[in-house]
């Protein structure tokens, strides 16, 4: 018997012979008629189809339909025109972008290590705030006290970016005829860490201080929230671990190297190439919102120099291929580092 | 037996709770001086007086506020994209995740794909924007003229959110579906009766999740609603500190509170909705994050 025939008979042990296998006669015929068989199958469950109908258009028109319109990058931009009748230009947008020592390819690079810093910059300072801050909430003991602590740390994690960002120009701007000097200004002034001149003209003038600034008030505005998080993983250690280390003679210092530190390590871990992955995708409406003329020098990101060429002036095609380049370098970075979290951890982040 | 503190504990205590304490006023601290200053008069505000508490109060900071329309309509508009964006956003999220949730759905792991991608990569700001102005003239041909609609349904989906209910659809017990089946319940059935009721905490963190990222858009609210009467309070604020701040503007200021009061009071109007809820939502707040979308 052939092997292929094998597959269609089986043995039937009460009649000692061989029959044809049912089930193989129906996997057969799936694999002959495939889109027969998914037809009839949707058929018969359409309601649980259906289902997912308004997620799939949702998606289609308004998460894919523009990276469709992404085709525009290699065609002249032609305001009329859709994409597919435009004139095909190659990749002259992004030579441009690239070479040329032209004003826009010395701000386009310029964007792109203003966002690489920011993030490099949230690593090195906001990234361990958070963990920090759960140890700190970890040696409190009494849970009213800790509640309190945590409520006033969170809080501002609720505060919209508009009214985040309005407050802090409010309280670090500089003084003119019609506006006293932000109390911020004004303490550092009076500490004599800035200079009356430049408390005057007002903090977020200074391209120097820009990413401080910006760092600042993303640690005040997440690092509450983040640490419950770290905080969960804390408190997730058993007691006994610590009393075995307390036995062992083991100190505050030596109990968080020995203890603390290698529970919560598989969640910094995990944060930390989260962070890492994106470290190109820097949120444009904070540095919208923040910089202005004088700052563009270090706070200019390459959404922001998107949404400068590409919304508020018409060089949609040139925009849109710098945007692109980034969060391609950012897909990347973040398919990377999910990659290695789940080797790192067995645990993946979607 | 209660163990007495060692020196490093002691030390290591100290210090925790002093930084704590630091950190936890400098979070508060801006809030605070915010309502000082809408108080305050005007000598105490333009000469950076006001510390903690107000000097010279006055309210009618506050009451122009109250008494301006535009302030008005801008909440309304924001309660309207809350509301129904949620809901839409909420609806269109429950059934996607719940039909990605079955095992026997075809293409399963292509229509997890299709959202997982958009997490990973996004065409960017301008083709974003030709979009939603593509998606403009085609609501106006059908009769949609309010942008506040567009806003609604083409903004604010998140496929992280989809994947936490998807997550939680999953954990629910087959048996439990099986049973509802056998019953004579159809898919829809299923669903509102068996599903909904057993994810509910999930349910609710994902509508706040939703909420909270309505309540506060701004950018393609300000980009794509024309009418200004139709802006929400987001884009208000931030249009009256833009006319606040510009000196030429405010050049004919002849109240008894500074124009940075105003700014204060509004700002300061703007979270007190959101300081009422606060402790209600919270612990969904908190759950979110531990769950993270972190799957095996």
């Amino acid at each position: 018997m052939s092997a292929k025939a094998a597959d269609y008979l089986i043995f039937d042990e009460a009649t000692q012979t061989y029959k044809e296998d049912p089930e193989q006669v129906v996997r057969d015929d799936v694999e002959k008629h495939f889109w027969l068989h998914v037809g009839r199958t949707i058929l018969k469950d359409w309601r649980l189809y259906l289902m997912l109908v308004p997620m799939l258009l949702v998606f289609l028109f308004w998460r894919y339909f523009p990276m469709y319109e992404l085709l525009g990058c290699f065609k002249r931009y032609d305001e009329i025109l859709p994409v597919s009748d435009r004139l095909f230009t190659g990749f002259s947008y992004f030579k441009q972008l690239l070479v040329g020592g032209s004003n826009i390819s010395t701000e386009f690079w310029r964007a792109l290590r203003n966002t690489f810093l920011l993030s490099f910059y949230g690593l090195c300072f906001g990234f361990p705030m958070p963990i920090i801050l759960a140890l700190f909430f970890n040696e409190v003991r009494s849970d009213v006290t800790r509640s309190v602590f945590q409520v006033m740390t969170y809080l501002p994690k609720f505060m919209s970016t508009v009214v985040m960002t309005s407050l802090t120009i409010m309280l670090v701007k500089g003084a003119s005829s019609m506006n006293g000097m932000g109390v911020v200004s004004q303490a550092l002034v009076n500490l004599g860490l800035i200079t009356k001149e430049m408390g005057e003209s007002g903090l977020l003038n200074q391209p120097g201080l820009f990413r401080a600034i910006y760092q600042i008030t993303g640690i005040w505005e997440g690092a509450g929230y983040d640490s419950i998080v770290f905080f969960a993983a804390i408190i997730a250690i058993s007691p006994t671990s610590y009393e075995a280390a307390q036995i062992d003679g083991a100190g505050k210092m030596a109990q968080m190297r020995y203890v603390v530190l290698p529970s919560i390590l598989s969640t910094v871990v995990i944060m930390l190439i989260t962070r890492i992955g994106h470290l190109l995708s820097v949120g444009y409406e904070k540095v919208l919102l923040l910089y202005n003329l004088n700052t563009y020098v270090t706070a200019d990101v390459v959404s922001t120099f998107a949404q400068r060429y590409g919304i508020l002036s018409n060089n949609k095609g040139i925009a849109s291929a710098a945007e692109m380049m980034n969060n391609l370098i950012g897909m990347l970075l973040v398919i990377g580092a999910n990659t290695i979290a789940r080797k790192a951890s067995n645990t993946s982040l979607y | 037996m209660k163990r007495k503190l060692e020196i490093s504990e002691l030390i290591f205590k100290i210090i925790s709770y002093t930084l704590l304490a630091v950190f936890s006023l400098a979070c508060l601290y801006p809030f605070v001086y915010a309502i000082s200053s809408a108080l305050s008069g005007y000598d105490p505000v333009m000469d950076g007086t006001v510390v903690l508490f107000p000097k010279e109060l006055q309210f009618e900071a506050f009451s122009r506020m109250f008494n301006d329309n535009l302030f008005w309509n801008s909440y309304s508009n924001t309660l309207f994209l809350a509301f129904y964006g949620t809901l839409w956003a909420l609806g269109v999220a429950i059934l996607g995740g719940y039909a990605l949730s079955k095992k026997r759905l075809l293409f399963r792991k292509t229509f997890n794909f299709f959202l997982v991608f958009t997490m990973w990569f996004s065409a960017g700001l301008v083709p974003q924007y030709l979009n939603y102005l593509a998606t403009q003239r085609v609501f106006a041909k059908v009769g949609i003229n309010d942008d506040k609609w567009l806003v609604v349904i083409a903004m604010g989906m998140a496929a992280m959110n989809i994947i936490l209910l998807r997550n939680a659809f999953e954990g629910v017990p087959s048996e439990i579906e099986e049973a509802a089946i056998v019953d004579g319940a159809t898919e829809l059935q299923v669903l509102g009766k068996v599903y909904i009721p057993m994810t509910k905490s999930t349910i609710a963190t994902v509508a706040l999740f939703f909420a909270i990222s309505r309540w506060n858009g701004y950018y393609w609210a300000r980009q794509m609603i024309r009418d200004s009467n139709e802006h929400p309070l987001q884009v208000f604020i931030r249009l009256k500190l833009e006319e606040f701040q510009d000196p030429e503007q405010m050049a004919g200021w002849r109240e008894a509170y500074a124009s940075d009061s105003v700014i204060y009071a509004l700002i300061v109007c703007s979270v007190i909705p959101i300081l009422i809820i606060y402790p209600f939502i919270q612990k969904y707040f908190a759950k979110g994050t531990n769950a993270g979308g972190v799957k095996e």
